[in-house]
């Protein structure tokens, strides 16, 4: 039996709690991550992804309960916690009145280096970033994936031992989000710890080890991505459509050939549907062309968060109740 | 990059990464002091960056020595030149502290994009960012003094306090902006986007300059205005630098100024902090 102690652990969490006014943003997390894992935080908006993580990182006090990053105590020794981890938060936290090179310079000069070795450090941290071209630019005029690599960049002036990722790949691109998650691959494989937060199973899927899934402020469920996946039980067919017009002529034909409910996706031209064998999805695609849709892409694989929670709550993701507490004007933001 | 488009980055940029990553030690903290100039150096980089910023501001002050110069000027004091030298500074002073308005816009800014996010997860001390923007501010605030001056001096200004006079007259209003910043920055915290902190911030300051005696003689106002305008801060700082700038200051208006400006920084600037370390 492997005995955890707690050195080899990153972070240990138990009952923490946090509250704005009547809103219970987190209700009692306990967590246990692995030193040199990655390890995610997944649930929908509003869930307290991001209130766990600023409680974590030492920017916002628990009401309750008792956290250790690395040994330290996140509200006896909150300046020991930051100066051993960083944070990558869900806005991306850089300067977009500076430029690129400015914005790691600053950080660099921040943590204490002198002039010239904060602007070494800012051109090699630009060129493993793919940002040498953008360096000169402000920031402001960056796309979604070159800030998001930039954030990440600005955390690892100094190599953290820990990290901390807010939705790193939300709103980016499929290009932008392999290239964010082999830079969390190239951080873990040299040592780093990172806790991820995620709206994404396949996101937390790809990178890993263990999974917290929250809702409401409470882990509901906790385990490794398989072990996730075996007790949502089957595999998925999700099916992107060329024409979002078409979309209940294409449930409609889907419900048809494969016998069970279909989902619709947040995404107004994607659906879902629970499908565990190839042959039956090939029949169901084939179903597709025969009724006149077009279909822009389709993968076979894992269920998403709504099933997820489907499966775990019984109520899909987008009806809790911290969502509907959010003004219409707050969602979009 | 043609033959692999699927896997976004290449080899070498592994490599890169690799290495970049290498760095783990971390330097020796930067001392509190080091952290503020870092942090004033931001302040002058958006200068550089955002030079509309200070043009929206100092625009105002300009039209308005354009305009009373020479459409009241001679009706109010009797020749240009006169007036100019009852109007500039008052006009200088204006400028000055509509610019603090923007420490405070600046700093809501941050903290609405997530910027101050990543500056309280570092081992900095936690006022540094407070207190090093407000340091950078400060050139921000000598540029809007410098811009009306020299339109002063395009336009026939010939002070009599000369060069020193001058000085004097931008330092005493510099400190005053000093003091005043930190009632901007705590509404910077206390509202949600920073165009509220603009319009509250302007909506505030805009009538305070104009119950002042920047552009009229007190004396000529009805009783209770003239109340008013006397106990009214901003007018000290006027009649003080008017008087650096005409070579015959009074100690009286330069204490008061200097009283009031530490007053504001002593209650507003922990007010600051505190908001900006509970946020
Ligand atoms: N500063 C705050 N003031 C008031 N309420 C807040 C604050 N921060 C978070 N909340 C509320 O706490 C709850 C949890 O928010 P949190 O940001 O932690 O969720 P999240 O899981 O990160 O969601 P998302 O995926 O949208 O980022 C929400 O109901 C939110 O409205
Ligand atoms: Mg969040």
């Amino acid at each position: 039996m492997v005995v955890v102690t707690s050195s080899t652990l990153a972070i240990e969490a138990s009952g923490l709690r946090k509250a704005f006014g009547d809103t219970q943003a987190v209700a009692g997390v306990d967590l246990a991550v692995r030193a040199g894992s990655v390890y995610g935080i997944l649930g929908p908006n509003g869930a307290g992804k991001t209130t766990t993580v600023r409680m974590l990182a030492t920017l916002l006090r628990p009401d309750a309960g008792e956290a250790r990053v690395l040994g330290h105590d996140i509200v006896e020794e909150a300046d020991e916690v930051r100066s051993v981890v960083s944070l990558t938060g869900q806005l991306a936290s850089v300067d977009e009145d500076l430029t690129g090179q400015e914005n790691l310079i600053l950080i660099g000069r921040l943590l204490g280096f002198r002039r010239k070795e904060a602007k070494a450090r800012a051109a090699e941290l630009l060129r493993a970033f793919d940002l040498v071209e953008a360096a000169g630019r402000l920031v402001k005029n960056y796309s979604g994936g070159m800030r998001r690599r930039l954030d990440i960049a600005a955390s690892i002036v100094v190599a953290p031992r820990l990290m901390f990722l807010d939705e790193p790949t939300t709103g980016l691109d499929p290009r932008s989000r392999n290239q964010v998650w082999d830079i969390v691959r190239t951080l873990v494989a040299d040592g780093t710890t990172v806790l991820l937060c995620t709206q994404y199973l396949d996101e937390a899927d790809q990178l890993a080890e263990g999974i917290a899934v929250i809702d409401h402020g409470k882990v509901i469920a906790e385990g490794t991505p398989a072990q996730l996946k075996a007790s949502v039980g089957s595999g998925a067919l999700h099916v992107r459509l060329l024409d979002p017009e078409q979309r209940p002529l294409a449930e409609q034909a889907l419900s048809q050939a494969l016998d069970v409910g279909v989902h619709r996706e947040p995404d107004p031209a994607a659906l879902s549907v629970a499908c565990a064998r190839p042959e039956r999805a090939a029949e169901a695609l084939a179903e597709l062309s025969r009724v006149g849709v077009g279909v822009a892409g389709f993968s076979l694989g894992q269920p998403s968060l709504d099933e997820v929670f489907l499966a775990l709550t019984g109520h899909p993701a987008e009806e809790t109740d911290a969502s509907e507490e959010l003004g219409p004007g707050e969602e979009a933001a | 990059m043609s033959t692999a488009p699927a896997r976004a980055r290449t080899a070498r940029e592994d490599q890169a990464l690799h290495a970049a990553l290498s760095v783990r030690e971390r330097p020796s903290r930067a001392s509190g002091l080091s952290a503020c100039l870092t942090f004033g150096w931001r302040g002058m980089l958006k200068i550089k960056h955002v030079p509309e910023q200070l043009v929206d501001v100092t625009i105002t002050p300009v039209l308005f020595v354009l305009m009373f110069t020479y459409i009241f000027g001679g009706a109010i004091a009797g020749s240009t030149g006169e007036y100019l030298e009852y109007l500039l500074p008052g006009i200088m002073v204006m400028s000055v502290l509509f610019t603090t308005v923007y420490s405070g816009v600046a700093l809501n800014t941050d903290v609405t994009k997530g910027v101050v996010d990543r500056f309280r997860s570092l081992p900095i001390p936690r006022s540094a960012p407070l207190v090093g923007a407000v340091l950078g501010d400060s050139v921000r605030y000598v540029l809007g003094a410098v811009v009306v001056i020299a339109v002063g001096l395009a336009i026939g200004f010939r002070p009599d306090g000369g060069v020193v006079g001058v000085v004097a007259a931008v330092a005493l209003v510099v400190v005053f902006a000093f003091g005043l910043a930190w009632v901007f920055t705590t509404l910077g915290l206390l509202l949600r986007t920073p165009n509220a902190v603009m319009n509250a911030g302007f909506m505030g300051i805009f009538p305070l300059t104009f119950l002042s005696n920047v552009f009229v003689d007190p004396e000529t106002l009805p009783g209770w205005l003239e109340t008013v305008v006397e106990i009214n801060p901003i007018s000290h700082l006027v009649t003080a630098s008017r008087g650096l700038m005409g070579g015959s200051a009074t100690g009286g208006d330069i204490a008061f100024v200097l009283a009031s400006a530490a007053v504001l920084a002593a209650v507003f600037a922990p007010l600051t902090v505190r908001l900006y370390r509970s946020r």
